[in-house]
């Protein structure tokens, strides 16, 4: 399969450090269409910068950055993005805050207004799938950080993107729901060819979820280590206890305490 | 008793209390109505002034309205510019923040030089003293979008112009109408100085035509109906506030 993200030997230092420090330093990464990859390292590390300059929000100083076939010298357009921080706009019902890429993207852009019940059914459908059915005409306020993330990836895929990025979405939920949330993306990444790379700092997450783990190491980042997870889809919670999953989860503890101690 | 009835009834009470004890140390105290006049003498010079004092009274609320809608506009534009532009809110800081510090009786003179004794004095002096806080809190709100919200909409290609529209602008509508509560209380006071100076009508210069006759009981009635007034369009732009952004008043704090 051919390569969906292909960053190539990029170093990025951000316009406002007074440093000069470099955030990322000759990262090299790959990623194939339709794949799941993992990111993981250390804090700071510049995982937020590898997801920028993937989506366009950024362009590195040195190297290239390849997104679809091409390469990116304005926002990529055909990302959706997931934070930690759901990040709702909570004047709008739950609906309206997942509609709104389409108010921006186009084709959706100039349809929506026309096209409204097609595209609310829709909406209606991806609730449904990440356990939100019936739940469009609540304020995001009215619902709790795990329900306020899942209607965030809504908002990430109501777009049909073809490369979903996801930055710690998990990161400030507990662990049963974040278990729960694991399957909701598992499911979803099944149902569609989206590709999708996410940015975590729970190993087990990376190796639950991932085809491919990525360990980075401390400031300036780069890849330290590649690691592919060949445990056979569809996956169960239940993997997550065997001991091949562990050995997995040990070995990426063992990249991240040694990019720590390089640090 | 509930406390929600409470709620309701404390501000008459307080307000009731209020003059109720004013009266008392009048009468208790002999003092003179040229100091201070009882609640009583200034009830009865309303009732013997109100044709005179409606007048003016409405006079000076189209000036204030007037005013207040200049300064509205003005400031929703201005401040959608400065939230949006680092460097022009930089730029412009120090000039806004000057101007602001000039207290505008000092300006109305001018006002007069340019465009004489009339209307525009009493409106411009309103736009000029409101138009300052609802600049500032409009810009507060638009430059303080989430980073992440941002992101989201620019890796889907949003332009300045949509992030402002559909985040920057709705986000900063709880600040906009907190600041059109200062607002129109500023631009009460603003009609009112330009009238007092610049103006042959309206409750300001009422004001300086009664206190040049010693009529105390008609400054004092006069400021009194001011008062009610400034209470009234308060109440109004706290109801517009609360039926437009409810969504931000969902505070545990503001209920207890």
């Amino acid at each position: 399969m051919k390569k969906f993200v292909d960053i190539h030997d990029v170093t990025h230092v951000y316009a406002r450090t007074e440093d000069g420090a470099a955030a990322v330093e000759h990262l090299n990464l790959a990623v194939r269409e339709g794949e799941f990859a993992a990111i993981v390292g250390p804090s700071g590390c510049g995982k937020s910068t590898l997801m920028k300059l993937a989506t366009g929000l950024q362009f590195p100083i040195k190297g290239t950055v390849i997104v679809d076939g091409k390469q990116v010298t304005a926002p990529v357009k055909l990302a959706g993005m997931a934070f930690q921080n759901p990040t709702m706009l909570p004047w709008r019902t739950t609906l309206d805050n997942i509609l709104l890429p389409l108010e921006i993207v186009e084709p959706h852009r100039s349809k929506l207004r026309r096209h409204k019940a097609e595209y609310v059914a829709k909406v209606e459908k991806l609730l449904a799938q990440v356990g939100l059915k019936g739940q469009g005409h609540k304020f995001p306020w009215q619902l709790s950080g795990g329900m306020q993330q899942r209607a965030s990836l809504c908002r990430a895929l109501i777009h049909e993107p073809k490369l979903l990025m996801l930055d710690e979405p998990f990161g400030a939920l507990d662990t049963f729901t974040r278990e729960e949330l694991w399957c909701v993306i598992r499911d979803l990444h099944a149902a569609s060819p989206v590709t999708v790379i996410l940015v975590t700092h729970d190993l087990r997450e990376a190796a639950f979820l991932a085809d491919r783990i990525f360990c980075m190491s401390a400031r300036p980042g780069r890849i330290v280590a590649e690691r592919e997870v060949d445990f056979p889809r569809p996956r169960d919670l239940e993997i997550t206890y065997t001991p091949e999953f562990t050995t997995l989860v040990h070995e990426l503890r063992g990249h991240i305490a040694q990019a720590r101690m390089a640090a | 008793m509930p406390i929600k009835r409470q709620l309701t009834l404390a501000p008459w009470i307080f307000t009731i209390g209020f003059f109720g004890l004013w009266e008392l140390i009048c009468r208790l105290f002999g003092v003179s109505s040229f100091v201070l006049p009882a609640p009583s003498t200034i009830l009865l010079a309303i009732w013997e002034y109100r044709n005179q004092l409606a007048y003016h009274a409405m006079h000076t609320l189209w000036m204030t309205i007037a005013g207040f809608g200049l300064a509205v506009v003005f400031g929703l534009l201005l401040g959608m510019v400065l939230g949006a532009s680092r460097l022009i809110n930089a730029g412009t800081y120090p000039l806004l923040v000057g101007f602001n510090s000039i207290p505008k009786v000092a300006v109305v003179p001018i006002l007069v030089f340019w465009f004489g004794v009339g209307w525009v004095p009493p409106v411009m002096t309103a736009f000029l003293i409101s138009f300052f806080p609802i600049v500032v809190n409009v810009a507060t709100g638009i430059s303080t979008v989430e980073p992440e919200m941002e992101d989201v909409l620019r890796a889907l290609g949003a332009s300045k112009r949509d992030i402002i529209l559909k985040v920057g602008l709705p986000r900063a509508m709880p600040y906009f109408f907190g600041s059109l509560k200062v607002a129109i209380t500023l631009a009460y006071v603003g009609s009112v100085i330009g009238e007092q100076n610049a103006s042959n009508v309206g409750i300001g210069n009422l004001l300086t035509r009664a206190s040049a006759a010693f009529e105390v009981p008609l400054v004092w009635a006069a400021l009194v109906v001011l008062a009610v007034l400034g209470v009234v369009m308060y109440v109004i732009t706290a109801l517009i506030e609360q039926s437009m952004t409810g969504w931000a008043q969902r505070s545990q704090m503001a209920n207890a």
